[in-house]
């Protein structure tokens, strides 16, 4: 058993590739230890930004020898297949056994792999790990790169430190041997340091004023930014983000705390929070306040890769960076209050959307007429005039310096202007927070004003991105079109909103009315109506599975009377109801006699228009049927098959079905309509034992074409009246 | 009078500069230090542009196999960073100190450090730290690996490994320096405004130098510049450099490439170009650029080639 430790030395690697490539090594070694044969145990790897390091604890020092067999084609099979299987094997055709299987004389290869010294076959690895390294960025150099095959890596490769239980791994890759010296820190410390295997190597890196271990770094800047602001009497604004890149940043982190000057407090928080962090890496600091509102101090933390002579120096060089930054910051701030919102959003007549959508104006005017509209139809419960005016302040900030400077603040600084503008408060919350929820974890709006911009926002994204067809596919989704959709489920259903996205869509976005003569061009954009609601439902169906519910109960309760279901909380509610009631002992025989009647139906090719079934075309237009009650109450009425105009005297059992149906098909069809879904399922529920029974006791095929008709006719109803609950066809199973 | 100029002399020479009180003491001991590793030293392009690595000793010698290595002060005019002599940071016109090294040597970051010794950066005072910084320009077709250099927390020089330029592999590759001079000299001489600036350390202030430069320059950069004119020079320097690549001057091209992106900068400072129309722009300048760097490559290859046996452009 002995130790390995490989140092791959390069010039400072970028901070965020360091953990990807700490992964990378672990991989690839594992990889060619796994094709050599030996085993592997656990691992160590490090990374600093001028060293990646591996070191494998009780690695053996020789392989085991291996034995092989390989049964081959008998003895006088064409010599075609013999050679093959020589070749197969690596064996000469002398070199061949002949063993006796089953009667049959049999060729077998015997193959003897002596065992290996474990140094020659890292020897071999370490060369192909660093040719076949993965960075998200690799490049040439030197004047190896004369030719463009050359070497790549993420920064010029350095050195190779390969020790096996303390001798060298010879290895040499470019013109790089491997050996056992390496440096320590880059001011630190001189000349070169000498290792003797895995065992000193931390230690020695240690004393040349490197840590190689990146946790115990991120260690050092978490508690020492900490107490660095601790004894200046403030608190830290942990970021963890910030430990992790100031630890890619450093071999020797020291965090220092520095002060600004306080007039730049006047600038908002998040503005100094962000300039410190992206441009700068520092962390900012907090007065704690015994109120519990901390306010942030005129402090930073930056984190030096040096002992240095005089931390002072360091510091002061450091606040004159960030001093000159925040004085942008502030001419920015100062420079956008001097136009109001509508004065810059009108600079957004010249920002492209999408080359094929206009202008973000052209955008926000829709957004603006959207989010009006949810208000006047009081899907959401805001005031109309003002969602309609935060609308069309929404994305002014965009056009601002500030915004321009520091993208990631977009909606924040349209919020803060807003205020200070004297815009009443509705309107600037709805600015500030109209992108939310934008993650997973970020808090979905509740004021009413901020919900209608918000959905009428992302839904306009969907509907625009839809209309020019392009939809997300795969892992592709440049437009963030599924996020946009997880917003506005996210929206509705912790709003319990009741929003039918057809209607939203057709009369709320594209501003169609029933009473407007279309062109085509208008039908062909109505489609985006049925499209939406689709995607929409589909992601509904991914966040519902979460809750336990089946796909397969979300279809049903999508696609049902003919059309999709455009109410996110209706399709909720539907499919958890279905999944109450196919959870329990009627629903599942229910569905069973669902099927059987289903079956028999089509076997028997019964005739669609019979059950008023319309085509299903794929492009219904939903706005035909959406809002119009007195059409499903049509549909049910002629779907009646009225159990005295038969021509014969109906059995029992089938005369128990007809009344069974009489009586439950309105009450599901009403529940339905009153969207009592679980007293619809009730109503099903009662339909259980009379199709049992008729299954059990009457014959549909009878010779009597009238008797067959009739019962044909019969199925199909409690077919339709199903379907008015949901569409049990989509249920797999 | 004359006295005085023979003993200042005297006293500037190599040796006893003064790096830490004299911009210009600063720049000669950094043409000294490269001039020692082995650098042609050169004087700046005459003519107007954003950046050293327009410099065609920067971007045309940074393709094709021979060796070179140069360091030299270009100015770089960026009208829009003008702030009419106000701003103790911005300004429209300033030096950058380029140095290019081809292929890029094995220890150019200890070059680079002795470099900043030299100039008076003790890396035991002051935090030196390399922080990932790639560099592209679409413009010239051109993209490169590096870091922009932290000296306590402040960006004071851009170091590159090009990789491409005009659209070929660079090979050999060269590494870029570029160190902003103002900044570096107000972080040695400890001064909060670039007008601050010992010039000469004996006084001279940059603001004496430059400071009415930056006024006027400003003022005509915003307000005054003849916009007509500008959309004029623009169409002839694009139109030149048509005429030069045709007639097998690629050099030639490439200046007017050089000119042509300039004039658009100057528009935009001027406020008359469109988000819509700046890409087109943007575009024009860059295939200006691109098929100058194209043609110049290809009608060098040829020798290269024969310089250098097994070596193809592409």
């Amino acid at each position: 058993m002995a130790d390995f430790l490989l140092e791959l030395r390069s010039e400072e690697i970028p901070a965020r590739m360091q953990a990807g490539a700490r992964a990378e090594l672990e991989k690839l070694f594992r990889r060619e230890m796994d094709a050599a044969g030996v085993a592997v145990g656990d691992l160590t790897v490090w990374s600093t930004p001028r060293r990646l390091a591996l070191i494998a604890k009780g690695l053996p020092t020789e392989t085991e020898a291996v034995h092989e067999e390989a049964k081959g084609p008998p003895v006088g099979a064409p010599d075609q297949a013999v050679d093959g299987f020589c070749r197969k094997n690596g064996v000469e055709r002398g070199a061949l056994e002949v063993r006796d299987v089953k009667g049959r004389e049999t060729y077998f290869a015997v193959i003897e792999k002596p065992g290996q010294a474990v140094s020659d076959l890292l020897a071999a690895a370490i060369p192909a790990i660093i040719r076949d390294f993965s960075w998200p960025k690799s490049m040439r150099w030197g004047d190896a790169s004369l030719s463009s095959e050359s070497l790549r890596w993420v920064r010029p490769l350095s050195g190779i430190v390969a020790l096996l239980g303390g001798e060298v791994v010879p290895c040499i890759m470019d013109g790089l041997a491997s050996g056992r010296e390496t440096v320590g820190h880059r001011f630190h410390s001189d000349g070169v340091i000498t290792i003797d295997g895995a065992d000193d190597y931390a230690d020695k890196l240690r004393s040349a004023s490197v840590i190689v271990d990146h946790e115990e770094r991120a260690a050092m800047i978490r508690d020492g930014a900490k107490t660095a602001a601790e004894a200046a009497g403030l608190a830290l604004v942990e970021d963890e983000g910030l430990v992790t890149e100031n630890a890619g940043l450093t071999e020797w982190p020291v965090p220092l705390l520095g002060r600004f000057d306080e007039q730049y407090l006047d600038v908002p928080p998040e503005v100094i929070q962000l300039t410190a962090r992206v441009n700068q890496k520092y962390f900012v600091c907090e007065d704690a306040a015994n109120d519990g509102q901390n306010r942030l101090a005129n402090a930073f933390v930056c984190t030096a890769n040096i002992a240095a002579a005089d931390p002072a120096v360091v510091v002061d060089g450091n606040r004159k960076v960030l001093a000159a930054r925040l004085s942008d910051a502030r001419f920015f701030w100062e420079l956008d209050q001097k136009t109001t919102l509508a004065e810059h959003a009108k600079k957004l007549e010249r920002i492209t959307f999408h080359e094929k959508l206009a202008t973000v104006a052209d955008k926000v005017e829709r957004v603006a007429k959207l989010a009006r509209w949810l208000c006047e139809e009081g899907i959401v419960n805001g005031d109309p005039d003002l969602a309609e005016q935060a609308a069309q302040l929404c994305k002014a900030d965009l056009v601002t310096e500030m915004v321009g400077e520091f993208p990631e603040l977009q909606g924040l600084m349209g919020g803060y202007y807003a205020e200070k503008e004297g815009l009443p408060l509705e309107v600037a919350h709805a600015i500030r927070d109209h992108y939310k929820p934008v993650g997973q974890g970020d808090e979905v709006p509740t004021a009413p004003v901020t919900v209608a911009v918000s959905l009428a926002d992302k839904l306009d994204t969907l509907a625009a991105f839809f209309e020019i067809e392009e939809f997300p596919t795969g892992s592709k989704d440049p437009f963030a079109l599924r996020r946009a959709a997880i917003g506005v489920l996210r929206l509705v259903r912790e709003n319990g909103l009741k929003l039918h996205l057809g209607m939203a869509l057709g009369l709320g976005w594209l501003g169609h009315h029933s009473d407007r003569q279309l062109s085509d061009a208008d039908i062909d954009r109505r489609k985006i109506i049925t499209s939406v609601p689709y995607f929409l439902n589909d992601r509904l169906s991914v966040v519902l599975k979460e809750a336990g519910i089946r796909h397969d109960y979300v279809a049903a309760s999508t696609d049902w009377n003919w059309s999709v279901d455009g109410r996110i909380d209706r399709v909720e509610a539907r499919a958890r109801a279905l999944t109450n009631f196919l959870g329990s002992e009627d629903g599942t025989n229910l569905l069973a006699g669902y099927k059987r009647a289903a079956n028999i139906l089509k076997k028997e090719d019964y005739d669609a228009s019979a059950s008023m079934e319309p085509e299903h075309t794929g492009e219904e237009d939903p706005l035909a049927l959406a809002g119009k009650p007195e059409f499903d109450a049509v549909i049910a009425e002629t779907g009646q098959t009225d159990g005295k105009s038969l021509s014969y005297s109906p059995e029992p059992a089938e005369k128990a079905l007809i009344d069974a149906l009489d009586v439950a098909a309105p009450k599901a069809a009403s529940s339905v309509e009153s969207e009592d879904f679980e007293a619809a399922m009730a109503a099903l529920a009662s339909l259980r034992a009379p199709i049992d029974a008729f299954f059990e006791d009457v014959i549909v095929n009878d010779p009597d074409q009238d008797k067959r008709a009739a019962r044909l006719a019969l199925l199909a109803r409690f077919r339709d009246a199903v379907h008015k609950v949901a569409d049990f066809s989509r249920i797999e199973g | 009078m004359e006295s005085e100029v023979k003993t200042a002399t005297r006293e500037s020479s190599a040796g006893t500069r003064d790096p830490s009180r004299s911009f210009q003491d600063m720049i000669l001991t950094l043409h000294d230090f490269w001039s020692a590793a082995g650098c042609v030293i050169l004087q700046p392009y005459d003519m107007r542009m954003g950046a050293g690595t327009f410099h065609t000793a920067t971007t045309l010698r940074a393709l094709g196999p021979e060796p070179w290595n140069a360091a030299f002060v270009q100015p770089c005019r960026r009208p829009t960073d003008g702030r009419y002599g106000e701003n103790p940071n911005r300004l429209q016109h300033y030096y950058q100190y380029q140095v290019i090294l081809k292929p890029s040597p094995a220890d150019i970051q200890e070059l680079y450090l002795d470099s900043l010794k030299a100039i008076g950066v003790d890396p035991l005072k002051h935090d030196i730290r390399f922080v990932e910084d790639d560099w592209e320009s679409p413009t010239l077709g051109a993209w490169g690996l590096g870091w922009e250099v932290w000296c306590d927390g402040m960006e004071v020089t851009q170091f590159t490994y090009f990789q491409q330029m005009g659209g070929f592999d660079c090979k050999p590759v060269a590494g870029e320096l570029t160190y902003g001079l103002e900044r570096l000299a107000m972080y040695i001489q400890g001064v909060d405004n670039v007008y601050d600036l010992d010039f000469n350390g004996r006084g001279v202030s940059y603001g004496e130098v430059f400071l009415e430069n930056e006024k006027q320059m400003s003022k005509w950069n915003f307000e005054v510049a003849d916009t007509d004119a500008l959309f004029d020079l623009f169409a002839k320097a694009e139109a030149e450099c048509r005429n030069a690549l045709g007639n097998n001057v690629p050099i030639a091209a490439y200046e007017q490439a050089i000119e042509a992106s300039h004039i658009f900068n100057l528009l935009q400072a001027r406020g008359v170009i469109s988000v819509q129309e700046r890409a087109s722009y943007m575009g024009r300048v860059r295939d200006l650029a691109r098929s100058s760097c194209e043609t110049y490559a290809e009608q060098m290859a040829p020798t290269w080639e024969a310089k250098f046996p097994g070596w193809s452009l592409i």
